[in-house]
């Protein structure tokens, strides 16, 4: 059977969801082969072994923090030349989608980007993807090189299955474009305690109805509430209510919860690019005529100073 | 010391219509309105003021590849306050796909002359925020993108790049090419003065063979990416919606548990 190489996302060896959702997908299309860079790599072995890696191409090196995108380029085509996989696989993070692009244009293939589904097909794997603020879904396929598709978080069940997970050393030469980009410093975001935005399975948000950051307070009881995560509208996060990391929409996270909660947002269509392919969507929103209420599967019409600390005694009251 | 800035700016259908797919299955851009890409206004005023703040004399191009409208985004970006335009306008580029329009933008940039570019974060149709890395590798010069602050001194440009993990800040060496985001900063509105001026500045058409590429390298045809469908996303069907009057917060709740999300 084919290979597919799955590009590792990780945090100082700890590998972050969409990464095992890669290799649920890999495995419809191939056996997987986990490609993990820079520092802790060799730790990942053990969990991407547990998700269907049979093998786990590691190495660690200072250029991969120490510059931006090209040294992890460099690496995937390393790998890919030890490999010839059948596809390549890449979390759709910011990072992710430049670094699929370029090793694209390396290989001669053609990229996908920020698929929510994949699918073995004759001609190669087949790529759903969700366009225009999802109003369609597309079904693309690379039809020239080795196919790589970048896959957006959410987008499949992580599932266990055993695997032989050896650890390889990959041997890379780094390009003489590797150094161009030197990142001079870096603040790691502080951790809220919360869920990740875009892997949370519930994301709590709100928009310019919050009416301050304060205010703020009563989303993130009601998130505290439901085990979830915070999400914002662009007008909040403009209003400078709550940090841009948290915006949801087309210039900020794109995100595909099990459940999403809008509070005093009004639905966009910039917002909804990043909202709508949630499975359940709940807005509270006072004015009956937003139009977010044409997306929801349940809407109060209410004020959300009301409504939201209400919800969050009853949730916590039928939690216990 | 002179700085030759080009700004790339995508003509995209206006993201508020009702957009849609044609036959071929490329976008249907007669149907919808088109317009400068609202991202690529952040570019735009980002090297204004990059030329603004600079002791160097700066020239700001502002280049697109695209159909005969997209003149009115070159029109928009010179209203602006940009010098001069390039329009890369060729039937033959019909339904190019990432890789391809990076080719067409890379050899335009090389021939206008640059020693940095400045794109948008994302393009509001695509949307893939791929064309400037692939621009980078195109033309061998440091990608420094998605920056939310940006300045160029000395020959090196910096930025800060707001990353899902950390904030970074990152440094190249000119050439280069830019990206910036929506968070550097509004992009000012063109003044009266700046649309009357816009109508002298001067506007170059160039075709494919103007760049040497071949017709087969770009296009439909030859794109790396095939889209076999596109399919309305059904409507979503009609919800509940109550009206709050005292009891919303827990029939949301009885909602929610019903769901099992509690
Ligand atoms: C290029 C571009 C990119 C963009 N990217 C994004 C993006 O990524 N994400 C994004 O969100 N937006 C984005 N936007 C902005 C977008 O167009 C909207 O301006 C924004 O989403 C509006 O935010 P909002 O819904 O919070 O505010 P508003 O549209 O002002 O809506 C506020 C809502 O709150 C309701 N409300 C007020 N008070 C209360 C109350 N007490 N109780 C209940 N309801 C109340 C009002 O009825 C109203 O519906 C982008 C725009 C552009 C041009
Ligand atoms: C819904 C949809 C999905 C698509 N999916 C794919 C895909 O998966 N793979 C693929 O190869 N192609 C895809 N395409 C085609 C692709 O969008 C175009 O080839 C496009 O010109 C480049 O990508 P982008 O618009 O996403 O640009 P982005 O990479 O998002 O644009 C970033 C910046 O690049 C500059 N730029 C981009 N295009 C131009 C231009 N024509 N002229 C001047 N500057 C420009 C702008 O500064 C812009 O802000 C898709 C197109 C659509 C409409």
């Amino acid at each position: 059977m084919a290979e597919v190489l799955v590009y590792v996302d990780h945090v100082d060896g700890a590998v972050r969801k969409p990464t095992l959702e890669l290799l649920t997908l890999a495995r419809r299309v191939g056996e997987p082969v986990a490609v993990a860079l820079g520092g802790g790599a060799g730790d990942t072995a053990a969990t991407l072994a547990e998700h269907g890696a049979v093998k786990v191409l590691t190495h660690e090196a200072a250029e991969y923090a120490d510059y931006l995108v090209v040294p992890k380029v460099d690496a995937l085509q390393a790998a890919v030349a030890a490999v010839s996989p059948a596809a390549v696989l890449v979390p759709s993070s910011a990072e992710g989608k430049e670094i699929a692009a370029r090793l694209a244009l390396r290989l001669g293939s053609g990229v996908i980007t920020d698929a929510v589904d994949l699918e073995a097909g004759d001609e190669g794997p087949v790529a759903t993807q969700s366009v225009f603020a999802a109003a369609f879904t597309t079904k693309s396929r690379v039809s020239k090189g080795t196919p790589v598709i970048t896959v957006k978080p959410n987008s499949a069940a992580v599932e266990a299955a055993p695997a032989a997970g050896a650890v390889e050393a990959l041997s890379v030469t780094f390009s003489a474009a590797a150094t161009g980009t030197k990142v001079t410093s870096r603040t790691p975001r502080e951790s809220t305690g919360r869920p990740e935005l875009t892997e949370a399975a519930i994301v709590v948000s709100g928009g310019r109805g919050v009416n301050g950051a304060e205010n703020f307070a009563i989303i993130e009881a009601l998130a505290d509430s439901l085990g979830a995560a915070v999400g914002a509208s662009r007008a909040a996060v403009d209003a400078g209510w709550y940090p841009h990391t948290n915006q949801v929409g087309q210039t900020g996270k794109s995100v595909s919860p099990q459940l999403y909660i809008a509070s005093g947002i009004s639905g966009a269509i910039q917002h909804r690019a990043g909202m709508q392919t949630s499975k359940t969507i709940v807005a509270i929103n006072k004015d009956a005529e937003a139009p977010i209420f044409e997306l929801v599967d349940y809407g109060v019409v209410g004020d959300l100073f009301d409504v939201v600390p209400q919800l969050t005694e009853e949730v916590k009251t039928r939690k216990g | 010391m002179s700085l030759r800035i080009v700004v790339t700016v995508k003509y995209v259908p206006d993201a508020t219509g009702d957009r849609h797919f044609a036959d071929d299955l490329t976008v249907d851009r007669d149907d919808v309105d088109g317009l400068l890409s609202e991202l690529d206004e952040y570019a735009v005023e980002q090297a204004l003021q990059i030329s603004e703040n600079s002791d160097d004399d700066v020239e700001v191009t502002v280049l697109t590849v695209g159909p005969v409208d997209a003149k009115d985004a070159l029109r928009k970006a010179l209203s602006m306050g940009a010098d001069k335009a390039i329009h890369v306008e060729d039937d033959d580029l019909h339904g190019t796909d990432a890789i391809g329009t990076s080719l067409v933008l890379a050899k335009a940039v090389e021939k206008a002359g640059y020693d940095l570019v400045v794109s948008g974060m994302a393009s509001t149709d695509g949307t893939m925020g791929v064309v400037p890395a692939l621009l980078a590798e195109r033309l061998g010069v440091p990608q420094v993108t998605l920056l939310s602050e940006v300045s160029v001194e000395g020959g090196v440009v910096k930025g800060r790049r707001d990353g899902d993990s950390a904030t970074e800040q990152l440094e190249a060496s000119l050439p280069a090419v830019v990206s910036v985001t929506d968070q550097s900063g509004e992009a000012r509105y063109p003044s009266f003065k700046g649309i009357m001026a816009a109508k002298k500045k001067p506007v170059q058409s160039w075709d494919l063979s103007d760049l040497d590429i071949d017709e087969d390298e770009v296009g439909l045809e030859n794109a790396y990416t095939v889209v076999e469908s596109a399919t309305e996303r059904p409507a979503r069907t009609a919800g509940t919606i109550v009206k709050d009057e005292g009891e919303g917060g827990k029939q949301l709740a009885e909602f929610l548990a019903g769901q099992k999300f509690i």
